[in-house]
C-alpha cells in the first residue's frame, strides 16, 4: 500500500474570541504560509486541498468557499469539503492519496465557536426529528453520560479531576493552549456544577481556532520532512445517533476502529485524545486499551482549548509532531464529532529510522 | 514599503444576526407513527431485531438494517436512567426556568427517551425517580406534545384515536450570532456610510477588488490597502429579470447587471434603472443614483440603483478581459 505521511503541522492559538470575521478564515491564512516557509513549498504544489467547518458555526451557507479565497485559487485547484471535524477531511485527502492521483495534500479546519452560542449550536447536529427540536444543548448531553458512568462506578468525579489537573499541567508547555496551569484538585472539586455533574473544569473551553496538516505520499514525503510521521493506519467509525439506545459509558466505534488501527498492539509513547470532556477520555482510554506507559494529551489536549472543526485534526498535528520532533516513535491520534462520542476516528503515526 | 492594516485604527465592524427559518420534514413510517401517537396521547415504541422495544423507534434495525415498523404501545410512566440539571436555560429549550433533562426509560420500553422533568431544584430528583408524562395542551403531532415529565405514577387512560397519520413536521431555527466583517469590508462598509467606495488592493499595481477580500483570491497575498474609487463605470455584462419572485421590490421587467466602477478589476451586480431594459447595453457608461444622505448605512443599499450618464459607450476591448 501507497505510504502516506504527515510532513507539517500548524495551528492558530486557541483562544476565547477572536476579532476576526465570523467564519474565521483569515486564522488559516498564517497556518498556510507557515507550512509554507516549513517546508519550503508553494501552493501549486499542493494536489488536493481537503477542509473541515460548519455553515451553522458560520451562520450562512457555503462559508467554506470563503476559504479559498485564503488559498489563492487560480489556476483552478482540486479541493473538497466536510462537514465534519478536519480529521475527517484527512480521511478523505488520505484516500486521494491512496489512489496515487496526488503526491500532496493540504488539510485544514477552522471555526469562530465564539460568535454563536456553540452548545445551542451544536444542538442541530442531533436528530432532526425528536432530539434537536427539544433544543438540548452537548454540555448537558455529556452530563447525562457523565452521570451513567458515576452511577455504575466506572468513574468518579475525582478520576475526572485528574484528567482537568493533567491536561492544564501539560498545556504550561504549549504556548497556544488557552488554558493552562496548576489546578488543585480538592479546590476543583468544591466547585459548583455547570451541568450535574458536570464542573466547569469537566468541559472543554469554547475556542477560535484553525489548523492545517501538509500529507504527502513515498518520496515526496521524505523530500519534504526529514522524519516523517508516517500513517500505519487510520479507521473511522459511528455508533447510532439514537444514544437513549446505547450504553454510553463505553464508545463500541472508538473500540472498533482502534482494534482495526493498533492490530492489538496499544503501546504507544504519546496518544492524542480528541475528549471534550474530562469522563470522555476515560471512555476512549478503555476503548482503545491505552495503559500508563502511554502519554495521554502532552499537547494539553482539548480540555485547554478545542476549536470546533479542527480540535480533532489537531490531535494527528500534535501526535505527529512528536514524531517529526523526534519525541515519540508510535503515536495514536483519535479525533470525534457529533454528539456524546458519536463518530470516532482513530490514526497511528510512525517514525521511521 | 507595506501599507500595512495597522493604518486603519478603528476595529472592524460587527452587528446582531439572528438566522431564523423552519425545517420541514416528511416523517416516513417509523418516526410518523410515533409522533401520530403522540399527537393521541400515546407512546409508542418499535421491536428492533434483538427483542428489545425501543423508544424512541429508530426509523432502521441496528443490526440487520430493516425498517422498523412493528410496533408496541408503552407506558405513561417510567424511571430516571440519568439526569442532568439545567441551570441556565438556552431559547428554544422546554422551559426558561430551571430544568432537569433526563434519560427516561418508559414501563415496556427497552431504551431511553430524551426529555424534560419538571421539577423545581436538582433535590427532588434522582437516577430511579418515577417519572409520568405530562401531555401539552394541545398536541399537534411532535416532540413537544410530551410538554415534559413530572414525579409520579400516570393514571391516564388512552382513548382511541382517528386522526389522519402525522407525515410531516415543522421545526423553527432560531440562531443569534455576533458578526463580524472583515477589516477590509469595514474599509468598504464604513466607506458607504460616508458615500464613497472603497476597493482595496494587496499593494501597487496590484488587483482593485470591489468589495475588497481578505486576500488576492489568485494568490493568498492579503489585502493591503484601501483604493477609493468613482460611483461612475460601465455595464459589463446584464440580465432582464421578467420574473417575479418574493421579496421582488421593483416591479419587471428590470435590468440587474455587472457594474465595473472606473479603476476596479472586478465588477459588482446592481440595478440598471432610469431607462428603458431594452436601452441596457453592454459597455454602456453608468452613475450611481445615491439615496438621501439621511438614509445613509453600512450598506450598499446607500445606492438606489445605477442609470446611464449618456457619456459614449465604452470599446469592447477595454471590458471583454471582465466577461
Amino acid at each position: 500500500m501507497t505510504d502516506i505521511a504527515v510532513v507539517g503541522f500548524a495551528h492558530a492559538p486557541h483562544v476565547r474570541e477572536t476579532f476576526g470575521t465570523t467564519n474565521g478564515v483569515e486564522m488559516l491564512v498564517p497556518c498556510f504560509q507557515e507550512l509554507y516557509d516549513k517546508l519550503g513549498i508553494t501552493k501549486s504544489d499542493i494536489g488536493f486541498w481537503c477542509s473541515g467547518s460548519s455553515d451553522y458555526l458560520a451562520g450562512r451557507a457555503f462559508s467554506f468557499i470563503s476559504a479559498i479565497d485564503a488559498i489563492g485559487a487560480v489556476p483552478p485547484i482540486n479541493e473538497s469539503h466536510v462537514e465534519m471535524d478536519a480529521a475527517w477531511a484527512l480521511y478523505e485527502a488520505w484516500v486521494k492519496l491512496i489512489t496515487g492521483e496526488v503526491d500532496t495534500a493540504l488539510v485544514y479546519g477552522f471555526g469562530k465557536s465564539s460568535a454563536g452560542t456553540l452548545r445551542r449550536t451544536l444542538s442541530l447536529q442531533l436528530d432532526p426529528y425528536l432530539v434537536a427540536p427539544l433544543g438540548v444543548d452537548s454540555v448537558s448531553l455529556a452530563g447525562l453520560q457523565a452521570r451513567m458512568g458515576l452511577d455504575s462506578g466506572k468513574w468518579t468525579d475525582r478520576e475526572m479531576a485528574e484528567v482537568a489537573v493533567r491536561s492544564r499541567a501539560a498545556a504550561k508547555n504549549n504556548p497556544k493552549a488557552q488554558l493552562s496551569g496548576d489546578l488543585d484538585i480538592e479546590d476543583l472539586l468544591s466547585q459548583p456544577y455547570i451541568a450535574d455533574p458536570l464542573r466547569k473544569h469537566d468541559c472543554a473551553p469554547v475556542t477560535d481556532g484553525a489548523a492545517a496538516i501538509v500529507l504527502a505520499s513515498g518520496d515526496r514525503a521524505r523530500e519534504l520532512c526529514e522524519n516523517p510521521a508516517w500513517i500505519t493506519g487510520i479507521e473511522h467509525r459511528t455508533d447510532s445517533p439514537n444514544f437513549g439506545s446505547l450504553d454510553l459509558t463505553v464508545s463500541a466505534s472508538a473500540r472498533a476502529a482502534a482494534q482495526a488501527v493498533t492490530g492489538g498492539d496499544t503501546s504507544f509513547d504519546v496518544a492524542e485524545l480528541h475528549a471534550p470532556f474530562t469522563h470522555q477520555e476515560l471512555i476512549l482510554r478503555e476503548a482503545i486499551g491505552l495503559d500508563d506507559s502511554t502519554t495521554i494529551n502532552p499537547s494539553g489536549g482539548p480540555l485547554t482549548g478545542n476549536p470546533m472543526f479542527s480540535g480533532g485534526l489537531e490531535r494527528i498535528g500534535y501526535a505527529a509532531q512528536a514524531i517529526m520532533d523526534g519525541t515519540a516513535g508510535r503515536a495514536l491520534a483519535h479525533a470525534t464529532s457529533g454528539a456524546v462520542l458519536q463518530q470516532n476516528l482513530v490514526a497511528v503515526l510512525e517514525g521511521r529510522n | 514599503m507595506s501599507l500595512g492594516k495597522s493604518a486603519v485604527a478603528e476595529p472592524p465592524l460587527s452587528a446582531p444576526l439572528n438566522l431564523k427559518f423552519d425545517y420541514t420534514r416528511s416523517t416516513g413510517p417509523t418516526v410518523g407513527a410515533f409522533v401520530t401517537g403522540l399527537r393521541d396521547g400515546r407512546i409508542l415504541g418499535a421491536r428492533g431485531s434483538d427483542g428489545r422495544v425501543l423508544v424512541p423507534p429508530p426509523e432502521f434495525d441496528a443490526v440487520t438494517h430493516e425498517p422498523l415498523t412493528e410496533f408496541v404501545e408503552v407506558g405513561q410512566t417510567g424511571t430516571v436512567v440519568s439526569w442532568t440539571w439545567n441551570a441556565e436555560p438556552l431559547p428554544g429549550q422546554p422551559f426558561d426556568r430551571p430544568f432537569a433533562w433526563a434519560l427516561i426509560r418508559l414501563d415496556g420500553a427497552d431504551t431511553t427517551l430524551l426529555h424534560a422533568v419538571d421539577v423545581a431544584s436538582p433535590d427532588e430528583i434522582g437516577t430511579g425517580l418515577r417519572v409520568r408524562v405530562r401531555w401539552a395542551a394541545e398536541r399537534t403531532g411532535g416532540i413537544h406534545d410530551i410538554e415534559a415529565f413530572e414525579p409520579g405514577e400516570s393514571t391516564l387512560t388512552v382513548e382511541a384515536a382517528d386522526g389522519e397519520p402525522v407525515t410531516m413536521i415543522t421545526t423553527p431555527i432560531d440562531l443569534h450570532y455576533r458578526h463580524s466583517a472583515s477589516p477590509e469590508e469595514s474599509w468598504y462598509l464604513r466607506g458607504l456610510k460616508e458615500g464613497k467606495i472603497i476597493g482595496g488592493r494587496t499593494g501597487p499595481g496590484g488587483k482593485v477588488y470591489v468589495p475588497p477580500r481578505g486576500a488576492s483570491p489568485t494568490d493568498g497575498v492579503p489585502t493591503k490597502e484601501p483604493v477609493e474609487v468613482p460611483d461612475k463605470g460601465i455595464v459589463t455584462t446584464f440580465c432582464i429579470v421578467n420574473v417575479p419572485f418574493m421579496g421582488q421590490q421593483i416591479k419587471p421587467p428590470y435590468v440587474a447587471a455587472y457594474v465595473l466602477l472606473d479603476g476596479a478589476d472586478i465588477p459588482f451586480l446592481h440595478l440598471i434603472l432610469e431607462c428603458d431594459a431594452s436601452e441596457v447595453r453592454m459597455g454602456m457608461r453608468v452613475e450611481a443614483k445615491w439615496r438621501p444622505r439621511e438614509e445613509w448605512d453600512h450598506t450598499l443599499r446607500n445606492i438606489e440603483y445605477f442609470r446611464p450618464t449618456g457619456e459614449p459607450d465604452a470599446d469592447y476591448d477595454t471590458f471583454k478581459h471582465h466577461l
